[in-house]
């Protein structure tokens, strides 16, 4: 969450609970919002490395608010995170590890395994179409197809694991 | 027939298909037992060469089974010759392919009218039916078209159109949106969800998850045989104000789908 952060800040100096806010409003409902506990220790992190320094924005009926805003290094770090290409497969898969290793923890039932990972896909496939269908913005739509994508990638997937495994 | 089998709309028992050919033996399906009742959606998953096509051709009178039983409103259907299968279809059941199958030298409206007027509609009937799916579907200009002017997803809608004018008690499709690019294959898969909703049965072969996941049941077919049958579990999606109080049945995280790398 480090670099989004950045980028948010990156247009103008803004407190936690905006930049929790303007997370929401960009990536919408099927971004897993992060709590405001993470944001504050993560800017906590950023400012430890430099990327962002803080000032107490005192405020008359309210507790103060820290402002963070963004360092010339951030904004330098924040550059190279854009233009770096990001890495594509994921090799470090979850349920794969399971059932690659269900033998050895003393679960041999490799079909039921992957009959319960196909129907909790499908189940996500099902949230992920109920939730298309309530977005009209652009750049959430594009992140649900995303995931779609994803999701009938790792069903295919599925499929040549039982074919090979099973 | 057991308790309660009765109020099923389509059941197969044992279900089995062999294609023989130059002296080899090809099953295409081993055994197989469904139970389908009236208003469920039930999506057939599975590899290519799965059986599911066989399976959908079998339950709709296409194509004749090696051995097993087919029961359909009560009624064993399995041996009917082929011109009481046709009839049985043009009164009972929608059949919607890949490749739409329309009549290429009629109308639109022809074509929906056609199979409301086999289904034992009078003309008048039969129009009114058409003019009602056209416009349910977006196609109501398109009428008086030919269906090789209209898009791959208008052809779908019309194939569709068609499968329903009879009002059938059970709708078989097979890959209906095999052939379509993703929005056709949107509007076609909200059409068979609001058909469902209106208590239309379906039973759906399809590649793609995003069709399935909209069934109330997904049966996973491998190698001819049925390896797993289950109900569709609801989502559960991210809880916010708004979302909760419109969509209740919906809760938990989908973080392990969604993460934003990086």
């Amino acid at each position: 969450m480090r670099m989004p952060l950045l980028a948010l800040l990156a247009k103008e100096p803004a407190h936690g609970y905006e930049l929790k806010a303007q997370l929401e409003k960009v990536f919408g409902e099927a971004y897993p919002s992060p709590n405001i506990g993470q944001i504050y220790v993560t800017l906590q992190r950023l400012e430890r490395d430099g990327l962002v320094r803080s000032q107490d924005v005192v405020q008359t009926t309210r507790p103060n608010k820290r402002v963070y805003e963004l360092t010339d290094a951030g904004r330098e770090a924040l550059l190279t995170w854009v233009d770096r290409p990001s890495d594509g497969p994921r090799v470090r898969d979850d349920f794969f590890m399971k059932l690659a290793l269900s033998e050895r923890a003393g679960a041999s039932d490799r079909l039921g395994l992957i009959n319960r990972q196909r129907r909790h896909y499908l189940s996500q496939m099902r949230a992920l179409t109920e939730l298309m269908a309530t977005s009209d913005r652009r750049i959430p739509q594009l992140l649900i197809e995303g995931a779609m994508l994803h999701l009938q990638a790792d069903l295919d997937w599925l499929q040549r694991c039982q074919e090979e495994m099973v | 027939m057991t308790n309660g089998a009765d109020t099923l709309l389509l059941r197969t028992v044992g279900l089995s298909k062999i294609f023989r050919g130059d002296g080899v033996s090809v099953p295409a399906l081993r055994g197989v037992d469904l139970a389908l009742h009236p208003g469920e959606f039930a999506a057939v998953i599975g590899p290519s060469g799965s059986g599911k096509s066989t399976l959908l051709h079998m339950a709709g009178g296409l194509e004749p089974p090696t051995s097993g039983e087919i029961w359909l409103n009560g009624q064993r259907v399995d041996g009917l010759s082929q011109a009481r299968w046709a009839k049985l279809r043009r009164r009972h059941i929608g059949f919607v392919f890949q490749f739409f199958n329309l009549v290429s030298n009629m109308t639109v409206a022809d074509n929906v009218e056609l199979a409301a007027l086999m289904g034992g509609a009078t003309r008048r009937q039969a129009r009114h039916r058409r003019e009602e799916l056209l416009a349910e579907l977006g196609l109501a200009g398109k009428a008086d078209a030919a269906p090789a002017r209209l898009s791959g997803g208008e052809q779908q809608r019309v194939a569709l159109a068609r499968a329903m004018a009879n009002r059938p008690s059970l709708l078989l499709a097979d890959e209906p949106t095999g052939n379509l690019d993703s929005a056709a294959s949107q509007a076609v898969l909200r059409l068979l969800a609001t058909a469902h909703a209106d208590g239309q049965a379906i039973l759906l072969v399809t590649h793609d998850a995003r069709v399935a996941s909209a069934a109330d049941r997904v049966i996973s077919l491998f190698d001819g045989t049925v390896i797993d049958d289950a109900p569709m579990v609801l989502p559960r999606l991210p809880a916010s104000p708004e979302t909760s109080a419109a969509r209740p049945r919906v809760r938990a995280p989908l973080s392990d789908v969604l993460k934003l790398r990086g």
